[in-house]
């Protein structure tokens, strides 16, 4: 049973406007309510960035230009680009270990992130973070975080601040189904709604922690969204391989928040094409399954629908992806020709 | 001068801040309609609400975690655990969070945050709620740790634990909350990281802080009835500490013992005992003595626990075995 306040997440991507510059007038692809204006393109455009970028990552770490534990956001694009296609620059972003998506979503420097995962000196965190710990507090980017669950509290309190100092500001934290069994999880669940905390608890349900299918290790099946009535946190479920159905789920969601109604939770079904790191042999799962979610590719599908709604042309796509690719080479090219972090700094940013 | 208590000495602290600083906030279990556990905060959430004042629910690791998030965005949380005991439910958000997020970002994130806990035996509360983990703390890069021994230091590292910009512990001996002691009207602060000589001496050197000071001052009081010249140094600060100081008082009594009531295995007294024997070993007539509670989970039968307890008579044992003094 679905939580009573479950929206409407759906957009169908039937008839839709024609524009020649990829946005339109209305909420999704079809033609009905004049709501804020989509830039169709912008939202390929991060998509398609993210996946160039992290199959970059994957290169480079079979050359051994990358090291320690890398985690890919490939075929979850459509979650992270969504939801945060509805923030503002005040708004706290707090992700978990797979967080290249959404730091590039948010906006942070292509080059800057490409040296971070290189070690490098140019890197956002100095050479000191790594592919986990993406940090850019400019941007209210509050980092990656590797330990399954441990950014939700540090989310609840970034919200805390934005409340206590009367913005209407507020935090987006994501986590994965394998945050769900963690304690922490329940506790900070409970102690953003008892404060009515401005924090949207977003779940990107990839179906596995790891290499353990949700079915093996949750007794209460692969749906989360109906539990959340126990906190009395709004909750909504969104079809995680639809960008436009994410944002609209989730411009409802930031709407309750930022008029004082409380944490909201939505809950993302989505997939990653690959394997939990590049460690990963991936024996727990049949390749029918991914094959199957790799048919909703949402690099794939989502421009194949923009030009058969006529939103965009097949060149502007053509064009953004030259584009991008080029961004995504220079990062490398930037990352590798970046300095070493300076082996005297070992003991800079340890204390304030 | 005026003599007050620690829990006071304690509450002025907290309570200038809360009245000087807007950013200033406390959480904790029953801080404010109960007033706390040990009484530090009663009366705060009369005075100042409940926006700053927040009664968290049990979720130790919810609550601290929330005040590294809001510390980050810019606030000064005061986070009370109840027992040091239960900062074990919160150690991943302190020391994966707290303490690892300014090294992690860049130097990107500051945590100006405080945690408060009531630390050691003493009072027959049984193994789970007499443990001693401020030494585990110490340990941990970026955390900055203090624990006073009486109200003048409590209220000057405190005003010195909010001001600073990183997570600081203030490890609050539980057995001495009722303690009195002289506390001047006018403002002064603890400096972090520096030790007090806090008697001088020139026959044998004792190292402790906390609540180890008062088996510490008892046998240095005994052993000057018998005519020994005792210098005493109290740590006050465990992250940073300071060995210059220690390290300079064997230079002068070349002798010396580190006394703990916490655990002795591993404690912060191993630290400073190994680098003694790396720092002074020339200067010494005998071995670093090494004095601490009984390896074994707190008892609560009051004999036991006593007998576990580092007591006088522990140091004075020390001290002869030592130095035959």
């Amino acid at each position: 049973m679905a939580s009573p306040t479950k929206p409407s997440a759906k957009t169908s991507s039937k008839s839709a406007k024609s524009s020649n510059n990829g946005k339109s007038g209305a909420s999704g692809l079809d033609e009905s309510g004049a709501g804020v204006e989509i830039d169709h393109l912008e939202l390929f455009r991060q998509m398609y960035l993210i996946r160039q970028f992290e199959l970059a990552c994957g290169e480079n770490y079979s050359k051994g230009l990358i090291r320690g534990f890398l985690h890919l956001y490939i075929g979850q694009e459509a979650t992270g680009v969504g939801a945060l296609s509805t923030l503002r620059d005040d708004d706290y972003i707090v992700s978990h270990y797979r967080d290249h998506g959404h730091a590039l979503a948010r906006g942070l420097d292509v080059n800057r992130s490409m040296a971070e995962l290189f070690g490098r000196a140019t890197g956002t965190s100095k050479g000191k973070g790594g592919s986990m710990h993406l940090f850019d507090v400019a941007k209210r980017f509050m980092g990656g975080h590797a330990i399954v669950a441990g950014q939700l509290p540090l989310a609840a309190g970034l919200a805390l601040a934005q409340q206590y100092n009367k913005t209407d500001g507020l935090t987006i934290c994501f986590f994965g189904d394998g945050s769900t069994n963690q304690g922490v999880y329940h506790e900070t669940l409970n102690l953003a709604a008892v404060w009515k905390l401005p924090v949207l608890f977003f779940l990107e349900n990839n179906m596995y922690g790891m290499g353990s299918s949700i079915e093996r290790v949750r007794a209460g099946g692969i749906d989360f969204y109906p539990g959340m009535a126990t906190y009395g946190i709004p909750a909504a479920e969104v079809d995680g391989m639809d960008v436009l159905a994410v944002k609209e789920a989730t411009e409802l969601a930031v709407e309750r928040i930022r008029a004082g109604e409380g944490p909201q939770f939505i809950e993302a079904k989505t997939f990653r094409f690959v394997g939990h790191s590049l460690a990963d042999g991936q024996k727990y799962r049949g390749q029918e399954e991914v094959k199957e979610w790799e048919e909703r590719d949402p690099v794939i599908t989502f421009p194949a629908k923009l030009i058969q709604a006529g939103l965009v042309t097949l060149d502007q796509i053509d064009d953004v992806k030259t584009e991008v690719d080029e961004v995504v080479a220079k990062s490398v090219e930037f990352a590798l020709q970046s300095p070493e972090p300076d082996l005297s700094e070992i003991h800079d940013d340890v204390f304030a | 001068m005026p003599v007050i208590v620690l829990r006071e000495a304690l509450k002025r602290g907290l309570e200038e801040a809360l009245e000087n600083d807007p950013r200033v906030f406390m959480m904790g279990e029953d801080i404010g309609e109960y007033g706390g556990a040990y009484a530090v905060t009663d009366g705060f959430l009369k005075k100042f609400g409940p926006e700053r004042i927040k009664d968290t629910p049990i979720s130790e690791q919810a609550f601290l975690g929330a005040g590294i998030g809001a510390a980050a965005a810019g606030l000064r949380p005061i986070v009370e655990f109840m027992s040091m005991s239960f900062t074990l439910v919160a150690f991943d958000q302190i020391v994966n969070m707290a303490a690892n997020l300014r090294y992690m970002s860049g130097g990107q994130i500051s945590v100006p945050m405080v945690i408060r806990a009531p630390t050691g035996a003493g009072v027959q509360l049984g193994a789970t709620h007499s443990q001693s983990f401020e030494t585990w703390l110490a340990e941990v890069p970026g955390m900055k740790v203090v624990c006073p021994s009486n109200p003048y230091d409590a209220l000057g590292l405190m005003r010195s634990a909010i001001k600073d910009d990183n997570p600081v512990l203030v490890a609050e001996p539980a057995l001495l909350y009722g303690t009195k002691g002289e506390v001047p009207d006018e403002y002064y602060e603890i400096e972090i990281g520096k030790a007090d000589v806090t008697r001088s001496g020139s026959d044998i050197t004792l190292v402790s802080y906390g609540y180890g000071m008062h088996p510490v001052n008892e046998a240095a009081d005994k052993l000057s009835a018998r005519g020994v010249s005792v210098e005493v140094i109290d740590l006050r600060s465990l992250s940073p500490i300071d060995m210059d100081t220690i390290v300079s008082s064997v230079q002068k009594t070349n002798r010396v013992v580190v006394v703990d009531t916490a655990r002795r295995k591993g404690g912060i007294m191993a630290e400073v005992a190994a680098d003694l024997q790396q720092l002074a070993t020339e200067w010494l007539d005998g071995p670093v003595m090494r004095v601490g509670s009984n390896d074994v989970p707190w008892p609560y039968n009051r004999g036991l626990e006593r007998e576990v307890l580092t007591d006088s008579d522990d140091v004075l044992a020390a001290v002869a075995e030592g130095y035959g003094l």
